[in-house]
């Protein structure tokens, strides 16, 4: 009987609190937090005294931290056999202080340092140090967006580190998954529709102790994804990656001190954002910007879907930055349309990060890039708008999908400026979306099951600069060092073979054009079924170049099944390597079959068999400045390098060119200066004033009011869901199109209502 | 790195070996630069009103005799006061046509009309495209840009804004 009343005793054991001198974790995190609300300093620090008495130690400790974090990105990559962490790096480590903050990080993905922050933040206010406790080499792990992430796919692993009986810290570390197990295959999955179907949920939670993953969570984590030899190794990676993060900790602790370790990492974040500050101060001119950005998900046709769920979405993000007087950078996403029943919705954790992610690229491409950057920003990402979904139902399978074109009004606003304090050299036009995204799964060459997502996503063109062209094929905003990998390693697990890769003409047009996309060409290889997508804006551009720049061409869709391909290889005929210019397509000129050529760009996944054969347009970036300003001899070059179509050299860049007698394009630099001169003209006679033509656009908008308007079902539901989700939008919106105050479009917003029935009761709860 | 008006001029004018560019790029940002470029910027257009801050290209934040701070091309043209929206009074010609929008798109890489239209705003004065818009029918024209400049010089930098004289 008294074994029994022992094992159920009621009162748990006292434990010791972990915080430093005696305090809990969480009296710490809110002490912090009430420093900086009431001093606007990290810490509420005035003087960075261990900085100014011996600044070579104070970097010296940097340096060794920021080493360690590096070297441990370097090795533990090498554990991991999946080539999207391997090949292309996506993984990143970072250090924290014991209230989440970071400290210093890696190179790599590192858009996650914010959100690993976010998901310490959680379980501290959760008080997880008493349940399920948090102790010397336990391992927690996250990939829950609602607590601190971009989406399932990224998964984040988190070590506390302790110094003799307080916790000093936390090694962080991030694997981007191949596939993470949700409805349809891949990392970014387009089929889910609520979180449910989202794949692999690890919200925050404890998986190991004594540096040892529980059994259970190695079982979950083996039957939860379609490839479970990448998610087990990616894990040792993180893992093993925390680890010599720990370590290199414990070495500088040994050399400078608890109470110098303590100091510094007060005082480096603190710096940060004074650096940050100061950043701002230096480069850029306090005001307003403005930007927009838009995509379209085309799921009206999805018969996979249910009826909710089949419709067509244009996803809208205005977005206000502001400089005030006193150095901070706000962000506001006021005005954005609502949440929906797909995967591309958002948290604002994730926005966070993609903030930082932009910002480490722009402003504080310094070394001491840590949380203090966090701390100058502020952010407006409404509830119930796709930046906020707040519904906890809601999917972020592919929060992506939006959150990188609608950061591109950051990259606008900080452009303009730069250019207003004359760092000319800093100035890019925006980037564009990492796409077309080539993802399925199925049964593969082997006849294995398998998954995948292409990173060759990760070399899209970059947006064209100021005084140079954009970067060609070489870019992805979300992670510093694109690299698309190599051919081969795909080859060896995606049962599809490459018949061609090539420059593609799709780079936006502009004095400076954008960086240029490319194409691949797949053909489907001894697989009897792989399902697989496309992932790309077709139908909108998703935002406009700079100052008189076009935006890149969308996307598009070419695939074809049941093909004549074995047939021409059987016979030795000319086959395509290449789709090239879509108006005079090689792959429609040599390939017979089921042929889907078109905008629908963003599908559920469809199959696909031996013999199949699918385009792969990546992007290319936006333009800058006006195209009939572009040097001769440059769009000359275009030309000859595939950048630009001849037609469009004639009718954009307005260029006298010919084929001389081997096939080189020549540029008459005097006859495209007359021709460019007729051109202005041209554009007199056909242009009206802006006044006059919103004259005649209210008109157009009011016939919606009587039940006569033109707007497609998509675009008139994107308004009526930032009018009704944000009444400084609705207001903005009707004055200036000198509107009645009651105007808005008679279209069923069904997520908006739901929305607001989920904010009304969390406010009375 | 500091940059001079001589170096800054060919980093324009893309006359600058990559490497050096690449250096101007990659070094500490030079404080005198929105001085440099300021003078740089007058120097080379053809009317007198001073400028007090690039606006993009081509566009000028000037201020008058009177004081008013105008947004104006370097072609002369001049649109209206700062805080307004200069776009409100320039021209326009937007495609919204597959036809209009195949002139400077390639064929299924166009985006559909329905959906997107692009709206080129054009300078009376020297019809340059000074912008474009990419957005669905029915979109209010963009406010780019309203720069605080008594802040920005105030503040900042700690001078009074300069006048006309």
């Amino acid at each position: 009987m008294a074994i029994v009343d022992s094992s159920r005793e009621l009162e748990q054991p006292e434990h010791k609190p972990i915080g430093w001198d005696g305090k809990r974790l969480r009296a710490m995190l809110e002490e912090s937090e009430q420093l900086f609300a009431r001093t606007g300093r990290y810490y509420g620090l005035e003087e960075l005294e261990l900085q100014r008495r011996d600044p070579i130690r104070y970097e010296k400790i940097f340096s060794h931290l920021r080493g360690g974090l590096v070297s441990a990105r370097e090795t533990a990559l090498n554990i991991s056999a999946s080539p999207i962490v391997k090949e292309i790096g996506e993984l990143s480590f970072m250090l924290y202080t014991p209230e989440g903050d970071s400290i210093a990080l890696s190179t790599g993905i590192i858009v996650h340092v914010h959100t690993a922050s976010d998901a310490i933040k959680f379980m501290i206010r959760n008080d997880y140090e008493d349940n399920p406790g948090i102790a010397p080499r336990d391992i927690f792990c996250n990939n829950d967006a609602s607590i601190g992430d971009v989406h399932n796919a990224d998964v984040l692993t988190m070590v506390p580190i302790f110094w003799q009986d307080e916790i000093i810290g936390w090694a962080g570390g991030v694997t981007h998954e191949i596939d993470i197990g949700a409805k349809t295959p891949g990392s970014v999955p387009v089929g889910p529709i609520s979180r449910y179907e989202d794949g692999i949920d690890i919200p925050a939670r404890k998986i190991g102790a004594n540096d040892t993953l529980f059994r259970d969570h190695i079982e979950a984590g083996l039957r939860g994804t379609r490839t479970p030899m990448y998610w087990t190794l990616d894990e040792r990676t993180r893992i093993a990656g925390c680890h010599m993060v720990r370590d290199a900790v414990e070495r500088v602790i040994l050399e400078e001190g608890i109470d110098a370790y303590k100091q510094f990492i007060r005082e480096v974040i603190e710096e940060g954002r004074r650096t940050f500050r100061n950043r701002l101060l230096e480069m850029t001119v306090p005001g307003r910007y403005r930007a927009v950005a838009f995509t379209d998900v085309p799921f009206a046709q999805e018969s996979q879907l249910p009826s909710y769920a089949r419709v067509d979405t244009l996803m809208h993000a205005p977005t206000e930055l502001r400089i005030t007087r006193e150095g901070l950078l706000e962000f506001d996403y006021e005005g954005s349309s609502g949440w929906g029943y797909h995967s591309m919705n958002c948290t604002p954790s994730a926005m966070q990060g993609a903030i930082w992610v932009l910002l480490t690229q722009t402003l504080i491409c310094n070394d001491k890039v840590n949380d203090g950057a966090q701390l100058g920003t502020r952010g407006n990402f409404p509830p119930g708008t796709w930046t906020n979904h707040s519904n906890p139902a809601a999917s972020t399978g592919i929060a992506w999908y939006f959150l990188i074109p609608s950061f591109t009004g950051l990259i606008k606003g900080l452009s303009r400026s730069l250019q207003a304090r004359g760092f000319v050299e800093e100035v890019l036009a925006p980037y564009p979306f990492t796409a077309n995204v080539f993802q399925g799964g199925g049964i593969d060459q082997y006849g294995r099951q398998s998954a995948t997502t292409n990173f060759g996503l990760s070399s899209v063109g970059g947006g064209a600069k100021m005084v140079l062209d954009g970067l060609d094929h070489a870019a992805a905003m979300w992670n510093p060092e694109g690299d698309m990998g190599d051919l081969e390693m795909w080859e060896l697990i995606e049962p599809f073979l490459y018949l061609g890769q090539r420059v593609k003409a799709n780079a936006g047009c502009g004095r400076h054009r954008g960086g240029a996309g490319y194409e691949t060409l797949r053909f489907a290889w001894k697989t009897p079924f792989y399902e697989i997508q496309n992932i790309d804006n077709g139908l909108s551009h998703s935002t406009s170049g700079l100052w008189g720049g076009y935006p890149s061409p969308t996307g598009y869709r070419h695939n074809v099944r049941g093909t004549n391909m074995l047939e021409l290889i059987a016979a030795g005929e000319e086959y395509p390597t290449h789709d090239g210019d879509p108006e005079h397509s090689n792959v429609e000129r040599l390939i017979t079959g089921q042929r889907d050529f078109d905008q629908h760009t963003t599908t559920l996944p469809e199959l696909m068999t031996h013999g199949d054969l699918y385009v792969c347009v990546y992007h290319g970036g936006h333009g800058l400045g006006d195209p009939i300003e572009r040097r001769p001899q440059a769009v000359q070059d275009d030309l000859n390098g595939g950048y630009v179509l001849p037609r469009l050299a004639e009718t954009v860049y307005q260029v006298a060119a010919a084929q001389d007698e081997h096939g080189g394009w020549q540029v008459d630099a005097e006859q495209t200066e007359l021709r460019r001169a007729k051109f202005r003209q041209l554009r007199r006679e056909r242009a009206v004033p802006v006044r006059e033509w919103m004259a005649a656009e209210r008109e157009r908008i009011l016939a919606h009011a009587r039940g006569e308007g033109q707007f497609i079902a998509p675009v008139q539901v994107m308004y009526a869901q930032s009018m009704r989700l944000s009444d400084r939008w609705a207001r903005q919106y009707r004055e200036f199109w000198d509107l009645p105050a009651d105007f808005d479009y008679p279209v069923p917003t069904p997520t908006v209502d739901l929305t607001k029935t989920i904010l009304a009761a969390a406010q009375e709860v | 790195m500091r940059v001079d008006k001589s170096m800054l001029s060919d980093l324009i004018d893309e006359r600058l070996p990559r490497d050096t560019v690449r250096a101007i790029q990659s070094s500490f940002k030079d404080p005198a630069r929105f001085d440099t470029y300021i003078e740089l910027l007058q120097e080379r257009v053809t009317w007198t009103d001073r400028i007090i801050l690039p606006f993009g290209e081509h566009l000028y934040v000037v201020v008058k005799p009177d004081g008013r701070r105008i947004v104006k091309c370097d072609c002369g043209h001049e649109f209206c006061e700062v805080e307004q929206n200069w776009k409100l009074e320039a021209l326009i010609n937007v495609r919204d046509t597959e036809e209009q929008l195949l002139e400077v798109f390639p064929r299924m890489m166009q985006g559909d009309p329905r959906w997107s239209q692009i709206r080129e705003y054009l300078c009376p004065g020297c019809m340059t495209q000074l912008e474009v818009e990419a957005v669905p029918p029915g979109y209010p024209v963009v406010h780019d840009f309203v720069p605080d400049i008594d802040g920005f010089y105030q503040e900042w930098l700690r001078r009074p804004v300069p006048t006309a004289s």
